[in-house]
């Protein structure tokens, strides 16, 4: 008895102490923290740039070619790679500890400044533009979207003239929508349908975020509307139609690099031509090959750097 | 703490539980589904568990399909089905019934096959007819084992049941897959209470069946000892 006694509290000793050590270490060193004096430092003109993604696979690729157009303009590159989720990384962004981030104009948006009224493409990076911290630049936007969007079959947009989210007002049947179960309560669904178009829908609810069992719901009629994302190669391989949003239903949400001081303006220059290339069908298909081939992503961004002349 | 209390009052919020989303409605849903699907299991599970016990042929099919059938993961299954029929209630409804068919199968069998030898001898001994033998003699006494089988079927339709929300707008499955993906927390730990809850309910139900049952099976034993038995 006097042993476990003994033991427990060497137990929870230990314990107490390598969280206090653990704590002290958190307080004193950020692992991520850009160290000015032991920062290597090397590359075109000496400096060490910081590449994140999310840990999406789309945001890798996109972070890939960032990384990779910056070191063939001499730049040395460290990856940090699927960091994780807005609440993870924008605090290191905004640390300093990561020096460009592939982010999303519509809800990079929403993280700095909640509920913005602001909906569509310009006034989204205007609004970014002026909601970015201080020592954050936020370099041009690109073509590519990657955001919700409400898709139809090919068959379904012909036979009733369907190309922007308001024909759905001429369909005379009776319409449903699929998506994840959350849908139903947030104004990406039918209820956000209703009050910023007045069309009713009914929904049902598929728990796969726009995959094969929506698509085959899609072509079975069970419903007629699905949210897809706009980047999803699925659109294309299906033959869907994506309805156009003219009324800002969806918040924009465009492709756009995220850099701190550190990125100077050669640096720049070389990001947004990358940006300038990155339209909605390029994105799609680096999505596709990842989706379909499997590829690593940096071998994804490589080839596609090349195809544009990019780097040389 | 707080979350279970959170949990507790979105479960007593009245609000909560009108309507065709309510919660009434999603545990009629879910029992109804539950029960739909118990009860095709046992359609088939019973009769086949039966015939294999009685005639004592395809017993090791039987070990065979159950403890294969029980490695199949629901999830993957219901998938894979909802690419082939589509949305709705048909995937989940297979997707279950592949779960809850190998403890009916196997307590039907088991049930049969453990009645004793000599009563079945004498029961032949004395002119029953094989029918007579299974109705009046095989499924009473197997009645405690094959309902144990139907029992743990029924707690695990119950509680994978929240899957068919996967594809349908059906069950208690829905507040859980919507609190989750809206970090409504009070919301999918209440649900998950409320299948807990069915279950127990359920269970008990099963027990009191059971154990009646065990009485009319063997009456000469003490009721302690019936409760071992089934337990076993």
């Amino acid at each position: 008895m006097i042993r476990t006694t003994t033991r427990r509290a060497a137990i929870a000793l230990a314990a107490v102490g390598t969280a206090s050590a653990v704590l002290v270490g958190c307080a004193s060193a950020d692992p991520l923290a850009a160290d000015e004096s032991t920062a290597p430092s090397s590359g075109g003109d000496g400096t060490t740039l910081v590449v994140g993604s999310q840990d999406y696979y789309s945001s890798e690729i996109i972070a890939e070619l960032y990384a990779q157009a910056l070191e063939d303009a001499g730049y040395t590159i460290d990856r940090q790679l699927r960091i994780g989720q807005r609440e993870v990384y924008v605090p290191e962004i905004e640390s300093g500890a990561i020096d460009l981030f592939p982010e999303y104009t519509g809800p990079l948006l929403q993280y700095w400044s909640p509920d913005p009224e602001e909906r569509l493409t310009d006034e989204v990076y205007d609004a970014l533009v002026e909601a970015a911290p201080e020592g954050i630049t936020i370099l041009d936007q690109a073509e590519a979207t990657d955001q919700d969007s409400y898709v139809v079959t090919r068959a379904f947009a012909d036979q009733y003239g369907l190309e922007t989210v308001a024909d759905l007002a001429s369909v005379d049947v009776p319409l449903t929508m699929g998506a994840n179960s959350e849908a139903e309560s947030r104004p990406n669904g039918p209820q956000g349908l209703a009050s910023v178009y007045g069309i009713e829908v009914g929904f049902t609810p598929i728990e796969d975020g726009g995959g094969p069992l929506t698509i085959r719901a899609l072509q079975d009629g069970d419903i007629q509307l699905a949210i897809v994302y706009t980047a999803d190669p699925t659109i294309a391989q299906n033959d869907l139609v994506v309805l156009e949003d003219t009324e800002g239903l969806f918040l924009a949400s465009h492709v756009v690099p995220v850099a701190s001081d550190r990125v100077d303006e050669a640096a720049q220059e070389v990001v947004n031509g990358v940006t300038a290339a990155l339209s909605s069908d390029a994105l799609i298909e680096l999505n596709r090959r990842s989706v379909e081939q499997q590829s690593p992503a940096a071998d994804i961004a490589r080839a596609w750097l090349e195809e544009e002349g990019l780097v040389g | 703490m707080n979350l279970v209390l959170d949990a507790l009052a979105w479960l007593l919020d009245s609000a909560n539980w009108d309507g065709r989303g309510g919660i009434g409605a999603r545990i009629l849903e879910h029992l109804g589904f539950s029960a739909a699907v118990v009860a095709a299991a046992c359609a088939i599970g019973i009769p086949a568990g039966v015939a294999i016990g009685h005639s004592g042929r395809g017993r090791s099919l039987v070990i065979v399909l159950t403890s294969g059938a029980r490695a199949l993961p629901t999830l993957g299954l219901l998938t894979i089905l909802g690419l082939a029929l589509g949305i709705g209630l048909d995937a989940p409804f297979l997707a279950l019934l592949v779960l809850a068919l190998p403890p009916v199968l196997a307590g039907a069998y088991a049930g049969v096959e453990s009645v004793a030898r000599e009563t079945v001898g004498a029961s032949r001994a004395i002119g029953m007819t094989e029918w007579q033998l299974v109705r009046g003699v095989e499924l009473p006494l197997a009645a405690p084992v094959l309902l144990g089988g139907v029992r743990s079927a029924a707690l695990q339709v119950i509680s994978t049941a929240t899957l068919a929300a996967y594809v349908a707008d059906t069950g208690l499955g829905r507040p859980l897959f919507e609190g989750l993906k809206t970090q409504r927390y009070d919301m999918m730990l209440g649900a998950s209470l409320l299948v807990a809850l069915l279950a127990l309910v359920v269970e008990l139900g099963f027990q009191l069946v059971q154990s009646a049952a065990a009485r009319r099976a063997e009456p000469h034993r003490a009721p302690s000892g019936a409760r071992e038995r089934i337990s076993a």
